[in-house]
């Protein structure tokens, strides 16, 4: 066993660092909450891209670095500890690109990946449907063949980035006489596609991060298919190992952690026994869902898809994130309940805004209940139901 | 970065397993309960002759030369096992504290007998009243008296202090923090021992000191300047704790887990139901939390780091995860669970003596916040 980084680990981490506070001193940005997701900010992307920070661990070819999954890791957690606006390419260098270059063709590879890398090409997924959530395999998207192209049609939900993606990764039924996980395949769609439109859903923090997407014959040319025709549930199952992987679910509300800290010490609540305890618990748990976190990227480094290990760490670190916006409001009393314009509202408004956003944590990429299935049928060897 | 095992600590861990089911059958770990003394002579000397005493002390004492993450691998399996006995006692709270603050001449002394299995060490630290690990609240004292310091006062929960040759005492020899280690010969006719009836069956005594005289010549260290030690001396216990306990863990989602895939109701395993399903992970993500931030106290404990923080993580963690995953292995094992005839009741009630022992939850929650600088 070795907890520690190399030097030039810690010299990279030091590196990300340094660029940005750079960047948070040249005012480009503020460091917020949830940002990986929904801050879209195409420059600080381009500037990440310049680095070669986006596509890490991707082979030199397609442009990428073949640095390791722990480089990568020490990458986002700094990323997400500074709540940097990374959310057009993260999806891309988090999952779609690795699906492409798992399962995908040359042609794809070649397409997608450099552009990816040089932060030109921004992804949103097309996952979840109204009556597809957890059983994302009763999907009812269809794609039908016509000649060299399928013709889409059906609703996407839940679409995340898709106001500013290019592309969406989509997942629709080829084979409806197959069974439900043997007829889906996955698409590469243009988002500028005709009849594709994008109807943004409001969430309970009033925020318009996610979108319906519509498909009314869409057509997408047969060489935009990801893998297999109808390989395309396995090929999910593959790539939610990979959105369930990293920091972002334990860090993804970081700002409010420092912050909340922060008033607790400027304002001696910190010497309260009560919150001491509290804000101490929550330090426990974020350390130890960081270590689970740093487990999954040893797995993927040794060449493995994580599984059970990933459902693991995302079930635990959303719940750390949830506690922590609970006790953020606790810590702050009345004065937690408002909102980030009012009158008299403490850290920027985070933790309302927070315990709100938080809410969604544990149901994005798979529920915690199908996560703690997942580990238990996978990683224990229980039977299925 | 490196989260698994070496090969040899593999072997250790394999080799470590087979011995301690063979040797400690639950059976024998019942009788060493209700047994005065707590452990079996031959079964001491065997652990000794497979080099176990030694293997994280030096070599020119007769040691294996290992570190103390390969002991810790050990203590990990002596965890699962339920081991009775003084090993813990004899080695972490005696020999390793004897190597990082005696003089080369006391090492030379204690050292070899302790790795022999010839003699049984211990620690007394703990006293009557609230205890919080800070030197202001030890009134056992030592006063000088020409060539000996005599010792006075009352010990607890003193771990095996009825059979250790030698007792590893911390006293008041300076009003405030003035703390010194004493190195007492455990038979003397001026210490009254009695055995507590603990939870565990494990073997915590209340030592009494009746003006015991210790020779000056058998300081630990420093002179008034004991407290520094007694706090690494604490640490390492804390961690040693701790591996045991996620040996113990370890092993109660692996009986649970093989119960709810035997164990039918309603015509079906019960571990299909996703109910229990979901226990089982949240058994399993408890006990892989205390894996991994155990091991990075015992690691950095074994790299010479600081660790302060780290050790307060994985302690208050083990210490309530292994109260939660105890807590489900019971539901989960249902009535048959609460039965002294099955052995889940041996983890049960060793989880909550490792909880309380070298500091809990609460306890360490307070430490790191004083890490974070609260």
């Amino acid at each position: 066993m070795d907890f520690s980084f190399t030097e030039e680990q810690n010299k990279f981490r030091q590196e990300v660092r340094n660029f940005l506070e750079e960047e948070i001193k040249k005012g480009y940005w503020e460091p917020a909450c949830d940002a990986w997701v929904q801050g879209f900010d195409p420059g600080f992307t381009k500037r990440v891209a310049e680095r070669g920070w986006i596509g890490l661990t991707w082979p030199k070819e397609y442009g990428g670095q073949e640095r390791s999954h722990i480089d990568r890791l020490i990458l986002t957690e700094e990323m997400l500890r500074y709540g940097t606006p990374a959310a057009c390419h993260w999806f891309g260098d988090r999952q779609v690109g690795g699906a492409i270059l798992s399962f995908g063709s040359d042609e794809l590879k070649k397409e997608f990946l450099p552009r990816i890398v040089k932060g030109e090409a921004y992804f949103g997924l097309g996952m979840s449907e109204p009556g597809a959530g957890s059983d994302l395999a009763s999907l009812q998207t269809r794609a039908v063949e016509d000649g060299d192209y399928y013709v889409i049609n059906g609703q996407k939900t839940w679409a995340s980035c898709a106001f500013f993606a290019h592309y969406f990764d989509v997942y629709a039924r080829t084979d409806p006489e197959a069974p439900q996980h043997r007829g889906i395949s996955e698409f590469i769609v243009d988002a500028q596609s005709p009849g594709l439109s994008r109807i943004p859903m409001t969430d309970i923090t009033g925020t318009e991060a996610w979108n319906d997407i519509f498909f009314d014959n869409v057509r997408v040319h047969k060489r935009y298919l990801i893998g297999e025709k109808n390989r395309g549930f396995y090929q999910v199952l593959h790539q939610l190992d990979y959105e369930r992987s990293g920091m972002e679910r334990l860090m993804g509300n970081y700002p409010l952690f420092e912050a909340i800290i922060q008033f607790a010490k400027e304002n001696k609540l910190s010497q309260e026994p009560v919150i001491r305890n509290k804000l101490a618990q929550l330090q426990i748990e974020f350390e130890v869902g960081r270590l689970l976190i740093y487990r999954v990227a040893l797995v993927m480094e040794e060449g493995r898809a994580p599984n059970w290990e990933s459902a693991m760490s995302k079930a635990y670190s959303t719940a750390f994130e949830q506690k922590l916006a609970n006790a953020a409001m606790e810590v702050l009393g009345p004065y937690g309940q408002l909102v980030s314009d009012s009158k008299l509202a403490p850290i920027r408004g985070l933790a309302v805004h927070s315990y709100l956003g938080s809410k969604g944590y544990s149901l994005q990429a798979g529920t915690s209940e199908i996560l703690k299935n997942v580990l238990a049928i996978r990683g224990l060897g229980l039977p299925s139901s | 970065m490196k989260l698994t095992l070496t090969e040899e600590q593999e072997m250790l861990k394999k080799t470590a397993r087979d011995f301690l089911a063979e040797k400690f059958p639950k059976t024998f770990v019942k009788q060493m309960e209700e047994n005065e003394t707590g452990y079996s002579r031959e079964l001491w000397q065997e652990i000794a002759e497979l080099g176990w005493m030694g293997l994280a002390f030096p070599e020119k004492y007769g040691g294996g030369d290992m570190s103390f993450l390969d002991l810790a691998v050990l203590l990990e399996e002596m965890g699962r096992a339920c081991l009775p006995g003084p090993f813990f006692s004899t080695v972490v709270l005696g020999g390793l504290p004897i190597l990082d603050h005696s003089s080369e001449e006391q090492k030379q002394e204690y050292l070899p007998k302790l790795i022999r299995g010839e003699k049984i060490f211990t620690l007394a630290l703990t006293e009557p009243g609230y205890q919080n690990y800070d030197a202001s609240s030890v009134t056992v004292e030592a006063t000088p008296d020409d060539g000996n310091y005599i010792v006075t006062g009352t010990k607890l929960f003193v771990p095996d202090a009825h059979i250790a040759d030698y007792l590893l005492c911390v006293a008041r020899t300076k009003p405030k923090n003035g703390i010194t280690i004493f190195l007492a010969n455990a038979k003397n006719p001026r210490i009254n021992y009695t055995v507590l009836k603990t939870i565990a069956g494990d073997k915590l005594c209340e030592v009494v000191f009746d003006q015991m005289p210790v020779p000056k010549a058998n300081i630990l260290g420093q002179l008034n300047q004991g407290w520094g030690a007694v706090q690494k001396i604490i640490e390492r216990a804390a961690v040693g704790k701790c591996c045991e306990m996620v040996g113990n863990i370890q092993r109660v989602l692996e009986m649970t887990v093989d119960y709810a895939k035997e164990r039918k109701q309603f015509d079906r395993p019960i571990g299909s139901f996703q109910i229990i399903q979901h226990h089982c992970a949240d058994m399993a993500t408890d006990v892989d939390g205390a894996r991994f931030s155990i091991y990075q106290a015992a690691w950095m404990l074994s790299e010479g780091l600081p660790c302060t923080k780290e050790v307060a993580i994985a302690k208050a963690w083990a210490g309530e995860a292994s109260q939660r995953v105890l807590a489900l292995a019971h539901q989960i094992h249902g009535a048959i669970g609460v039965t002294i005839e099955h052995d889940l009741h041996f983890h049960t009630r060793r989880a909550k003596a490792a909880e309380l022992a070298f500091g809990d939850a609460d306890f360490y929650r307070e430490a790191v916040a004083r890490e974070m600088g609260l």
